[in-house]
């Protein structure tokens, strides 16, 4: 179970303290699928960077399993089951997809395994596998080779942030796939960042979060229409 | 035969855990022969006039490999040698030269090894070179080669120096004449660190038409190292060029890069491009979040960057 508790990260701005953050405090269940949205500049992504620990809060607490891991840093935290997708992925000269899925997997992968992970989200990895994580591929495909690490590192905590951004639709349809299944085997805690409706819509719960805070919290279901109407209103805070 | 040292260093520049069973060899150790062996298509023979050895490939050798590796082992020593290739027409082969260098003492010892390639037409060679210096003597490790080519029409040849740990010195020159529809690859990997020096210098010819070269060269510079490369490539035809060179510049080392390109022919195409910086943040976060140490996250992108 992640709990975060009264998380505050504050950082100087031109007038003055700004809480990019500001007392976030959520509960999330083992094996539960949670998607967070809301406007852009809301706090989202710095949310899960602060849990990863790309990030440090300026006050507040986060359990993992009920352990304290506030003060750990980002390997620290990877090794107790934690793991993250970042938005804008970094390359990688020399270094080639296979070496980055094996670091994540924390072994040696044989062809067939390596693939498997590619083939997740829609790549055809014997044309990927042993090519340089470079300039030579494009935004969409380092962003999928991004996620497919996520998915052989096998963390009980899967963070994706914007998993959907700079991936075209056919790709996207493989990725909504892959995601379906994390959520139906019910294996892993997962949270995406997302403003998409086909993942926004697989989730458990959906966390509205606005101006630094958690707008709202509930229920695919319920949410859904609520986040909508919201934003045809064009408000942050649901009605 | 070699004793411990020597086979140590053999392993280190030559992947030689001793003399290969196979294939044309040539050992030099301390300035002299240590050993040889031809086959029936590759004759080593020495040369009458200077230090050094003539290697003559007859043509159409087909996947036979040459291993030629230097071993100094001595302090004070400056070995001079001058090896001259000569590959027949349609010969396939792959040459793993190299050198390491053994010093305990306080003279500083080197090794300067010219090579000079006359590659035949439709010839393919592959040239690996791996430097590497060792002794916790205060004597400089130096290494300084120079590599010389001359490619016929259609010859190819690939061109893998590396030099990893322990050379204090360096200058390398390669210079390559390039025929109609010749091809040179070079893919040069450096990595300095304490107060160690490399420079490495370089001169491309394309003659001949639709000749084309790309010269790779990737290198680190640690603590208070010092690097300097300079490329040239001339287009003197219809041909094509790229000259890349990526560094990462870590501690208070010093890089400068100087690639230059000059046209000579209005069907010359040649680019150049030269990239120095330290490693990303990112890259490093990236790997930690896969669980390793930011430590252990340095040392796997340096080993990607340099493989």
């Amino acid at each position: 179970m992640l709990q975060l508790k009264d998380l505050t990260l504050t950082v100087e701005g031109e007038n003055g303290p700004h809480n990019i953050l500001n007392d976030v405090s959520l509960t999330v269940e083992d094996k539960k699928f949670i998607v967070i949205t809301g406007p852009n500049g809301g706090g989202k992504t710095t949310l899960a960077k602060v849990i990863m620990g790309l990030a440090t809060p300026t006050a507040g607490q986060i359990l993992w399993n009920g352990e304290d891991v506030t003060d750990l840093d980002i390997a620290q935290r990877a090794k107790k089951g934690i793991s993250y997708g970042f938005q804008q992925p970094p390359r990688f000269k020399g270094m080639k997809v296979r070496d980055l899925l094996q670091i994540a997997a924390g072994r040696k992968l044989n062809h067939a395994e390596a693939c498997s992970y590619l083939t997740k989200v829609g790549l055809c990895a014997r044309d990927y596998v042993d090519r340089d994580v470079d300039t030579s591929l494009s935004g969409g495909e380092v962003k999928r080779i991004e996620i497919a690490t996520v998915l052989a590192k096998d963390a009980d905590l899967m963070i994706f942030d914007e998993p959907e951004a700079g991936i075209d639709l056919w790709s996207f349809a493989k990725l909504t796939e892959t995601f379906r299944e994390l959520h139906d085997r019910q294996e892993k805690t997962i949270i995406i960042i997302s403003h998409q409706e086909r993942i926004i819509k697989l989730a458990d719960e959906i966390v509205l979060i606005a101006g630094g805070q958690i707008q709202h919290k509930g229920p695919a279901g319920d949410m859904y229409d609520k986040i909508m109407a919201q934003v045809v209103a064009g408000c942050n805070k649901l009605v | 035969m070699l004793n411990e040292i020597q086979k140590r260093i053999l392993q280190e520049v030559a992947d030689l855990a001793n003399v290969p069973e196979s294939g044309a060899v040539n050992i030099r150790s301390n300035g002299k022969k240590a050993f040889r062996r031809n086959t029936d298509n590759i004759i080593i023979e020495s040369k009458s006039d200077k230090d050094g050895i003539d290697i003559h490939i007859k043509p159409f050798t087909k996947k036979e490999n040459v291993h030629i590796p230097v071993v100094v082992t001595e302090t004070d020593r400056h070995d001079v040698v001058y090896n001259d290739f000569f590959i027949g027409e349609g010969a396939e082969v792959k040459i793993v030269a190299g050198c390491g260098i053994h010093n305990c003492g306080d003279c500083d010892s080197s090794h300067d090894g010219i090579h000079t390639f006359h590659v035949g037409r439709n010839a393919k060679v592959t040239y690996v070179e791996k430097h590497y210096g060792e002794g916790e003597g205060t004597g400089k490790k130096i290494l300084n080669p120079q590599t010389v080519l001359y490619l016929e029409e259609g010859a190819s040849v690939t061109l893998e120096t590396v030099q990893i740990k322990g050379v204090d010195d360096t200058k390398r020159y390669t210079k390559a004449v390039l025929g109609e529809n010749a091809e040179l690859v070079v893919q040069e990997k450096l990595l300095t660190h304490g107060e160690q020096y490399a420079e490495s210098e370089m001169d491309v010819f394309l003659n001949g038409k639709d000749a084309r070269t790309r010269v790779v060269s990737r290198s680190v510079a640690q603590d208070k190292s010092v690097q300097l490369f300079y490329p040239r490539v001339e287009g003197n035809a219809a041909c094509f060029g790229h000259v890349a060179c990526d560094a990462i510049i870590m501690g208070e080392a010093k890089v400068r890069a100087i690639p230059e390109i000059t046209c000579n022919h209005v069907d010359a195409g040649l680019v150049h491009e030269a990239a120095i910086g330290k490693i990303a943040g990112e890259q490093i976060l990236k790997l930690m979040t896969l669980g390793l140490t930011a430590e252990e996250a340095e040392e796997k992108i340096l080993e990607g960057f340099l493989r």
